[in-house]
């Protein structure tokens, strides 16, 4: 019995991370990055997934030593680890990984600045067992890369008419199948690739996420009506 | 009381508090020491073996049978790599660079005696992703756009500005910094070029 309540509660924390309590469409926080880097699908999901491994560090790492950490302090404790983190990755890639570092090395000094981080620390890490700090780390990495993805592919296809270019670069030969025409011919509309292009799909797909769940919370109460009847 | 419940009273002491960040400092910055002592050789070696890729980029394919990176004149502050075939000077690569939409823009060029741009590729940049990253020869052609051109027989500035060339579409600054830093790069070397020869002797 404790063994299921405890699965389903890492499932509830990985579903918050990924639609609940999305970082982008529900908590609106992180916006900056997400702006600034979401011009392609390729970028943003090179974006999503080193924040996701960074988060997810950083989330289990906060979870060990919060025990030790008192309260009065804990913000400069947590903004210390993380941006030594952030840091050390960033070295540890320029050094090892030079040609991925080529590539994604322009996103990673952005990820210290990334607020959903220290938010992660300070409202769930801080107060949870490493195991489910990494399950809400991953969540929310997730939750977030597909945010991104999705504001990038849209603005991708809206402003070039094409979807995941130059996505060989950071994921290899390999992925050269990600990269499709999709309005051959398309003679391109700037307005999505620059700054109003990622607020307004950022608006429609808030609006959209609005919609969904406001039809699903009905749905249950109508169910209810016709039982009472 | 506890061993824990003591532990919660003592860590609610400004003491505790001070000590801990104290640790936190200590172990941080140690950790960011230790790594970039790691990280230093690495990254200066990677660094180096893009210089050596970029140099061999900007010279046309067997225009130069010497060890470039052994054949240097510093003059002025800047290195200058002498590219020759069967001692006969052949181009000169330098490093230029200016300021771009966030940041330096670091570019290397190769130029002929006659003062012909050979090539030119960006070696360093932050320009936006997806806007301003078209400079790199991976995401577009355009920094080819450069071979051939000399002083006086080119416009040096961009179409919107009254040169020839292309700008990218929502990225004017980034190709304005590009064509203004190899502009600047021909000029010096044009002017230099004699004292540059002369130091090599």
């Amino acid at each position: 019995m404790d063994g299921e309540h405890k699965t389903n509660r890492y499932v509830g924390i990985f579903r918050d991370g990924i639609w609940n309590q999305n970082i982008i469409f529900s908590q609106t926080v992180a916006l900056c990055p997400a702006m600034a880097v979401t011009s392609s699908a390729t970028n943003g999901l090179g974006m999503g997934l080193a924040t996701t491994a960074v988060l997810t560090a950083a989330n289990v790492l906060i979870s060990f030593i919060r025990k030790g950490v008192s309260n009065e302090v804990r913000i400069p404790v947590f903004i210390a680890f993380i941006a030594t983190l952030v840091t050390l990755v960033d070295m540890a890639m320029n050094a090892w990984a030079h040609d991925l570092y080529k590539v994604l090395g322009l996103f990673i000094a952005l990820i210290v600045v990334n607020c959903a981080i220290l938010g992660r620390a300070e409202a769930f890490a801080s107060r949870e067992k490493p195991l489910a700090a990494l399950v809400d780390g991953i969540g929310m990495g997730l939750g977030f890369t597909l945010a991104l993805t999705t504001i990038g592919a849209i603005r991708e296809v809206l402003g070039t008419g094409m979807l995941f270019q130059q996505a060989h670069l950071f994921f290899g030969p390999g992925a050269k199948w990600l990269e499709q025409t999709v309005f051959p011919g398309y003679g391109g509309m700037l307005m999505w690739i620059l700054p109003p292009g990622g607020f307004m799909v950022m608006g429609m797909l808030l609006a959209a996420k609005r919609v969904i769940e406001t039809q699903r919370s009905r749905r249950p109460a109508v169910n209810a009506q016709v039982v009472h009847c | 009381m506890t061993l824990s419940e003591k532990f919660d009273v003592w860590r609610s002491k400004m003491p505790y508090q001070a000590g801990s960040l104290a640790l936190v400092g200590i172990l941080t910055s140690a950790a960011l020491a230790l790594a970039n002592q790691a990280t230093e050789k690495p990254i200066a070696d990677s660094l180096q073996k893009d210089l050596k890729v970029s140099l061999a980029q900007v010279l046309p394919v067997g225009s130069f049978d010497n060890d470039l990176a052994g054949t240097t004149v510093k003059h002025q502050g800047r290195t200058v790599y002498l590219a020759k075939k069967g001692g006969k000077l052949t181009g000169a690569v330098f490093e230029t660079s200016s300021k771009g939409y966030s940041g330096s823009i670091n570019v290397v060029m190769a130029v002929d005696p006659q003062g012909k741009v050979l090539g030119v590729r960006v070696l360093s940049h932050t320009e936006t992703p997806g806007l301003g990253d078209k400079i790199e020869t991976q995401k577009s052609d355009w920094i080819k756009s450069f071979i051939g051109k000399t002083l006086p027989g080119a416009k040096w500035a961009v179409k919107k500005d009254g040169g020839e060339f292309d700008q990218f579409a929502g990225a004017t600054i980034t190709p304005r910094a590009v064509v203004k830093a190899v502009h600047e790069g021909l000029q010096w070397y044009v002017q230099e070029n004699a004292a540059i020869l002369k130091e090599e002797k």
